[in-house]
């Protein structure tokens, strides 16, 4: 159990990552897996892991954060003390919204200073996976670290537009930390560091003084990649399914994976994810619905032929239709007669009668959110 | 300015419903589930906050264990409230006396306290046997409107089917004159919800007077209604229209859940005018294999389907593996049917292990029956449960 663990959840940064998705909401509200945010994988996992309050940090497009995550109660984080709390960037007149990691930390100090726990944990909302933050808070504890920093060796190098790589001595002390490199080679191994790392928080707000009172602005290239030698840096390497979203075709890709059974055992057998209650009618199969190898969620009516596809809650697929390879998100109609191959559509989407859409696994054909076709 | 609140509601949900035999063993009726996520009790429940009132009593005795779990602090169903919200009233020991809830009536009158503190001007009698979706904010504005002391909802139900009701027997402007319950040979088809709306004070007057009768049964249908009737009190029917149904036998259960079904059912849980809310299951999409068939079903999240699912109900976490067939059956949540297992014409209740090329019921064609499997029970590999046979207890077969 990380008791005396705050959480500390980015949910803008990366939003780059993905803008046909996240042009209109952060990050942490792209929707996944058929009835999930991303950030209900980062919630979820400290909640099971006994964390009982997480600061959200904020900067922009965060309506449909805060509609998601309401109260926190879903996620049994509407609490007296703690709870989920929302951090909105802070500015005043001069200064402007923060524009890195650094200085959003900057501008929550006095939540942090506000706080009893022991250790914070930093996360991004980039990825999916399900992980036990106790246990690298124990991790963190059993090497008198300053930072752990959470690591996933990865074979294929990330394309994302900011990355780290790892590279940990055989205690896990981490001896070098190269930032962007661009000597990575295809089909070799690297630890890359996955958004997540642990300190104490008074190592974390000791840290964010002095890098005010020096003037840095960057977490990554002012204090981890310069101070690996001095301070205390370790890795954490998981394990277990990890997926980052780094673009559209990540996403696809990863939207995919959930159709192997392993990696839905792993994500969502052993523990709950947590995500906003909808309400919605259990999902209805007509007469004539032909359903294979597909994750259907609640509130869909399916009257058509549905293969390799994730239907988001509240989809409906009419009469004569095929879809394949696709990832519906809510309440997409899909009218009758209709053939669509890898396409991606997002929320409250319309395909009307006779249409034909197609893209390939490469390159699916994104349709955006609330438009008809 | 003292706080109240216009019209309370009580929900009966005390009752056995001993003619659902092995499904209501270790619960209370209200709480059988029904509709692939839903639980009896959420249809009133919802049909409360639906019509604006927001402070429902509800009032358990039989194995009320699981019924109070369910309904929690109410919060499903927006019942969490700072003034009143659900409240669970158990029968309790108080200082002269302590006993059960002996009737309907003495169930209510045992909670008089209870409806007082909130100063109502009404208060709703429902019960927690039905499924059907109502306006009673609707049924209020027409008690209110005819200056009823008490109003009855009522139902048509087929001349044949009207010996099982209390049947209600009007005047053309709705006012009753006669209340007969289940009778032999009934006037009319005009047949008792079980839904009432009481003026406060006189629902008040009634109940004491009852308690006072050592001849009354205590009971709202044999008791209550006759007396005020009796006594001249204004009574008045209000006509509902639309789907009704109690799911007190193992037939009706049944029957009710396949009314979900196909695209035009004959009772919408779907539709967002009128949501049915729940609490909801924790778990992920459902997923249906490479191999499955799945036609007329209703599934709930955190199934996995590999085999034949045909008209049929499936609550959440249900795991039907490759060859197994399930057709025209109820199955709720956490049931596990084994490859090459059959089940047909059945409910199966929760947590349920059906092994591998077992059988359970007779197609519905043969006309034998419901086969019923109760909690939590194993039906083993190879074994055969025969159509209309109710078991609650390991199967080994014959």
């Amino acid at each position: 159990m990380a008791r005396s663990t705050v959480g500390v959840i980015f949910s803008n940064i990366h939003d780059e990552n993905i803008p046909e998705i996240s042009s209109h909401r952060t990050m942490a509200s792209v929707p996944f897996g058929g009835r999930y945010r991303l950030i209900d994988f980062a919630l979820s996992n400290m909640v099971n892991s006994g964390i009982t309050t997480v600061g959200i940090v904020t900067k922009n497009n965060y309506q449909s954060l805060i509609d998601h995550l309401g109260s926190g109660k879903d996620w049994d984080l509407a609490r007296k003390d703690g709870g989920i709390i929302l951090l909105p960037p802070y500015s005043n007149e001069t200064d402007k919204p923060y524009s890195t990691r650094l200085e959003a930390l900057m501008g929550i100090t006095s939540f942090l200073r506000h706080r009893n726990e022991d250790y914070v944990v930093i996360s991004d909302c980039d990825g999916i996976a399900h992980m036990n933050i106790g246990d690298i808070v124990n991790y963190h504890e059993e090497k008198g670290a300053d930072i752990t920093m959470v690591y996933h060796e990865e074979k294929e190098p990330s394309e994302s537009s900011y990355f780290i790589t790892l590279q940990p001595d055989q205690e896990g002390r981490i001896t070098g930390l190269k930032i962007n490199p661009s000597d990575l080679k295809k089909g070799k191994k690297y630890n890359l560091y996955i958004n997540i790392m642990i300190m104490s928080r008074e190592f974390l707000i000791n840290t964010i003084q002095s890098a005010v009172q020096r003037g840095f602005s960057s977490f990554g290239r002012d204090i981890l990649a310069k101070k690996v030698n001095t301070l205390k840096i370790y890795g954490y390497e998981f394990k277990g399914y990890y997926a980052a979203v780094d673009s559209l075709q990540d996403y696809y890709k990863h939207s995919m994976e959930l159709l192997n059974k392993p990696v839905r055992e792993e994500l969502f057998g052993a523990r709950d994810i947590y995500t906003k209650v909808r309400d919605s009618a259990p999902s209805k199969y007509l007469t004539g619905a032909v359903v294979k190898d597909s994750l259907i969620s609640d509130g869909c009516v399916i009257e058509g032929t549905v293969e390799n596809c994730i239907l988001f809650r509240g989809v409906k697929i009419g009469k004569g239709t095929q879809v394949k390879n696709c990832v519906l998100m809510q309440d997409t109609v899909i009218g009758e007669n209709v053939k669509l191959e890898s396409v991606i559509t997002d929320k409250n989407v319309v395909i009307r009668d006779r249409r034909t859409l197609a893209g390939c696994a490469e390159l699916p054909y994104f349709v955006s959110k609330g438009r008809m076709l | 300015m003292l706080r109240k609140k216009e019209c309370v509601a009580m929900l009966l949900a005390g009752g056995q419903g001993s003619r659902l035999y092995a499904l209501t063993n270790n619960i209370a009726k209200p709480a059988v589930a029904f509709g692939a996520k839903y639980r009896i009790i959420d249809f009133p429940l919802s049909n409360c906050i639906n019509s604006g009132i927001d402070t429902v009593g509800v009032l358990t005795q039989y194995e009320p264990l699981e019924l109070n779990e369910y309904i929690g602090n109410g919060q499903p169903w927006d019942l969490d409230r700072a003034f009143g919200g659900v409240h669970i009233l158990s029968p309790y020991q108080a200082k002269k006396k302590q006993s059960w809830f002996e009737g309907t009536a003495n169930a209510i009158y045992q909670n008089m306290h209870f409806m007082k503190k909130y100063n109502p001007d009404y208060v709703l009698i429902l019960s927690g046997d039905h499924i059907y979706k109502m306006d009673y904010a609707a049924m209020l504005r027409a008690h209110k409107a005819t200056g009823a002391d008490c109003t009855i909802a009522a139902i048509e139900v087929p001349m044949k089917e009207a010996p099982r009701f209390g049947i209600l027997n009007t005047n053309a402007d709705g006012t009753i004159y006669e209340f007969e319950e289940k009778p032999k040979v009934p006037k009319s088809n005009l047949a008792s919800m079980g839904i009432y709306i009481f003026t406060a004070e006189k629902l008040f007057k009634y109940l004491e007077e009852d308690e006072a009768n050592p001849n009354s049964s205590k009971d709202f249908g044999k008791d209550i209604l006759p007396t005020m009737l009796a006594a001249g009190e204004k009574m008045f029917s209000y006509r509902f229209k639309g789907y009704w149904k109690d799911v007190g036998t193992i037939s009706s259960l049944w029957e009710s859940n396949m009314d979900l079904l196909g695209a035009d059912p004959a009772f919408d849980v779907s539709s967002n005018d009128w949501k049915i809310h729940s609490r909801n299951p924790l778990a992920p999409p459902e997923y249906v294999g490479e191999k499955a068939v799945i036609e007329n079903a209703l599934v709930a999240l955190g199934c996995e389907i590999e085999g034949t699912v045909q008209n049929s109900v499936l609550a959440s976490n249900v795991i039907v593996e490759e060859g197994a067939v399930v057709r025209d059956s109820v199955i709720m949540a956490g049931t596990v049917v084994k490859a090459g297992a059959v089940v047909d014409y059945s409910i199966i209740d929760e947590n349920v292990t059906i092994e591998k090329g077992a059988t359970v019921g007779e197609p519905k064609a043969k006309g034998v029956g419901i086969a019923v499997l109760g909690r939590g029970i194993t039906v083993a590999e190879g074994a055969s449960v025969a159509g209309g046979k109710i078991l609650d207890k390991d199967y080994k077969g014959e």
